[in-house]
């Protein structure tokens, strides 16, 4: 039975194709001169170019972090381009009517349609291609609500008080060696701001593409939510299909005021790599949250792509009854490897936090969760519960947990849990004798296995999410 | 529509069945009675093609159609339904989900339109009822946290929603109080309609009150020693298996 299910695991990737668009593209390198040219290219205000010069120079004295449960070459720093755009975004289209119609197929293709007659109801879309923003929709319908969202580059001149207030507030710019070297070379991203008491109107939504060859795409989102305001976010990525690795390295900052709610969610499908581990994206993010009183964080993702991924989304959770959440599906197949987890870190009185992770391995991958709750001395009454759950689909997987707890509190509760189970022959054999293919049974039990990460994305990805898992899991059972 | 011959299997290196022969009618009961290890759970196994379980020789054909050449899903589709005896959990998939799939694979394989949700549950709450499950059954976990007996039911439900030419019911009784035994026994006396047929595999006798066979085989050592009506059964049931004696005696 193994065998078969490694054949449903050997997957194509859907989102694969290479877009033929003419770019402007730095050449390979980096140095202090790279950053002011990218800062020039975004016609940047000098505070920000100081900010970028200060993060490269702290990043020169950083180390790349090898703690992790991953194996790969060392990446060759000088070998990446660190700034790409489509040459017909030089002009700054004003419409979408000016914008190459390449481009728009390109997310046609991958069912993000532009035009907002076409587009989901109730989704705006903010599509970074390579390092620039190409459109942000519904601008117009968000911003009778009072909610800013727009490219961060953008923002940097339209909005440079809110920026300089809390960009790096909650990731400094020397938070870590990807942290640091994002903060220098960031070239877009989403910016997000609700006003006080405001509901958003619509989901929110980035689609990052990488398209061009040998240039890593450095995005920096950052979002605030003033006080008692409430927002939905989520960001789609995929990548061609090519021999080469590609750098991901961003960065993801969450500042929820008091009494304000964000739920952030990921779907998260960059090419993953051939099944000899060839190519595929590696994605080294940051994303941190902080929560003041009585405030809400909510991270959902569903990671299905990369070659490598380490990525542990976190919540401080300062105010006190401030709330943090982590719900998190890892699909690792082929040779994929992915550490990935969370930090909960409780500081205020009556915080609580829950992580819902579930691993799924399969082929020759390894998926590690990586998790810390630590509870802070002014932590009374904090209650964390973790439930960390690993699939393992054939028989050259692995899975592995490494949970971290951390208490100076005695008031404070930390609870664990996990599991790890396999797709049984018995599981697999029912199904098939309910006239049901191998590869609709493993996706079926799969899909059973994510259910209650699944059930916290907004409704219309929880069902992309889904298919996503079953394109992703077809060959790895035959 | 059923017919088995000389059939040999193995399982990993021991053959199980050495020469079993069975033909069975539309609309038949048969039961398959038989001392621990004579084969019985196996033949269900080697008819649904579960992997592990191989053809040594003979054949096994349904309605005409040579199974061996079929793949586990193919079989189920063609009207092959086993009823396990130790059904297994699918936790977070429903009920209601894993059966909606299943119904309508089979619909699709017969060429025929899927159901919609409102369709199927329609069907799927009546069947239910029959086997005496509470409907919110429909919405927990495929066998998730259910009882011996509740999984019975459950596998019967699934019987009843697939309408199989071919049931086989393997140990369905076992583990079951008098009152779920009745249920079980209701739902496939509900579905005998002249045209479907059942294999009944059981250790015991006490099934048979309540869902009558045509014929009960005496099945030792991998094949068919006795083969006789229902009275068959009460034979076995005051005497035991004992006079069956040892293995290369048996059926000279």
């Amino acid at each position: 039975m193994s065998e078969q299910i490694e054949k449903a695991i050997s997957r194509k990737y859907d989102a694969g194709f290479v877009s033929d668009i003419e770019s402007d593209t730095f050449p390979p390198g980096l140095d202090e001169d790279v950053i002011r040219r990218i800062s020039a290219m975004k016609d940047e205000p000098e505070w920000m170019l100081e900010w970028r010069l200060q993060a490269f120079r702290s990043w020169q004295k950083m180390k790349e972090p090898d703690w992790a449960h991953l194996g790969y070459e060392k990446i060759d720093y000088q070998a990446i381009s660190y700034y790409s755009a489509p040459k017909s975004m030089k002009d700054k289209p004003k419409s979408l009517d000016e914008v190459d119609p390449e481009l728009l197929r390109t997310y046609e293709k991958l069912g993000i349609p532009l035009h907002e007659q076409k587009m989901l109801a109730g989704v705006a879309v903010d599509a970074v291609f390579d390092s620039v923003s190409v459109v942000t929709t519904f601008r117009e319908k968000l911003e009778e609500a009072g909610v800013i969202f727009c490219p961060i580059s953008e923002a940097i001149k339209k909005y440079p008080d809110l920026v300089k207030k809390y960009i790096g507030s909650v990731v400094p710019r020397g938070d870590n060696f990807f942290a640091a070297l994002n903060s220098a070379v960031f070239t877009d991203g989403s910016f997000v701001y609700i006003p006080k008491g405001v509901r958003c109107p619509m989901e929110l939504s980035t689609y990052f593409r990488i398209n061009e060859l040998n240039t890593g795409q450095f995005e920096r989102t950052l979002i605030v939510a003033e006080e008692g305001s409430h927002v939905s976010y989520l960001e789609g990525c995929t990548a061609p299909q090519r021999d080469e690795n590609q750098l991901h390295a961003a960065v993801v900052e969450l500042v929820a005021m008091d009494d304000a709610e964000i739920k952030y969610s990921t779907v998260q499908n960059w090419y993953p790599g051939d099944e000899n581990g060839k190519g595929g994206i590696y994605n080294f993010v940051t994303k941190r949250g902080i929560a003041h009183k009585n405030a809400k964080i909510s991270w959902t993702q569903v990671e299905t792509g990369s070659a490598i991924t380490w990525k542990y989304p976190s919540c401080i959770l300062k105010g006190d009854n401030s709330v943090g959440e982590f719900y998190s599906v890892a699909l690792t197949r082929g040779r994929q490897q992915a550490d990935t987890g969370t930090k909960m870190i409780h500081l205020g009185k009556n915080t609580k936090s829950t992580i819902i992770s579930k691993g799924i391995s399969a082929g020759n991958s390894s998926n590690a969760y990586r998790g810390l709750v630590k509870m802070g001395p002014g932590a009374d009454g904090a209650r964390n519960f973790t439930e960390c759950d690993s699939l393992l689909i054939g028989d050259k997987c692995a899975a592995h947990t490494f949970p971290y707890i951390e208490s100076s509190n005695p008031t404070a509760i930390v609870e664990h849990e996990a599991t790890t189970s396999k797709v049984s022959d018995d599981q697999l054999f029912l199904c098939q004798q309910r006239g049901l293919d191998t590869e609709k049974a493993v996706s079926m039990i799969v899909n059973g296995f994510c259910k209650e990460v699944f059930k916290e994305l907004p409704m219309e990805f929880a069902v992309e999410a889904g298919k996503l898992l079953e394109i992703s899991l077809e060959g790895s059972v035959g | 529509m059923l017919t088995i011959k000389d059939l040999h299997a193995r399982v990993e290196e021991k053959t199980i069945l050495k020469g079993l022969n069975l033909t069975v009618n539309p609309g038949e009961v048969h039961a398959i009675m038989g001392p621990n290890g004579a084969g019985k759970s196996t033949l269900g196994y080697v008819m649904s093609g579960r992997d592990g379980y191989e053809l040594e020789s003979g054949s096994i054909e349904l309605n005409g159609e040579d199974l061996m050449e079929l793949d586990v899903e193919e079989r189920a589709q063609k009207g092959l339904f086993l009823a396990f005896q130790y059904p297994v959990e699918i936790p977070g998939v429903s009920n209601m989900e894993f059966m909606k799939e299943s119904v309508n694979a089979m619909r699709k394989a017969r060429g025929e339109e899927a159901l919609t949700a409102a369709e199927f549950l329609k069907v799927a709450k009546e069947a239910c009822k029959q086997v005496n499950l509470p409907l919110d059954f429909l919405k927990r976990g495929v066998n998730e946290g259910f009882s011996g007996g509740e999984k019975k039911r459950n596998e019967i439900m699934q019987m009843i929603l697939l309408q199989p030419s071919l049931a086989i019911l393997d140990e369905s009784d076992s583990g079951l109080d008098i009152d779920a035994l009745k249920v079980v026994a209701n739902g496939v006396n509900s579905q005998r309609d002249g045209k479907r047929s059942f294999i009944v595999v059981t250790h015991y006798q006490r099934l048979l009150d309540f869902i009558e066979p045509d014929f009960v085989h005496i099945l030792s050592d991998g094949k068919i020693v006795k083969s006789g009506g229902p009275e068959l059964a009460k034979e076995v049931e005051a005497t035991g298996y004992a006079w069956l004696g040892k293995p290369e005696e048996a059926g000279a």
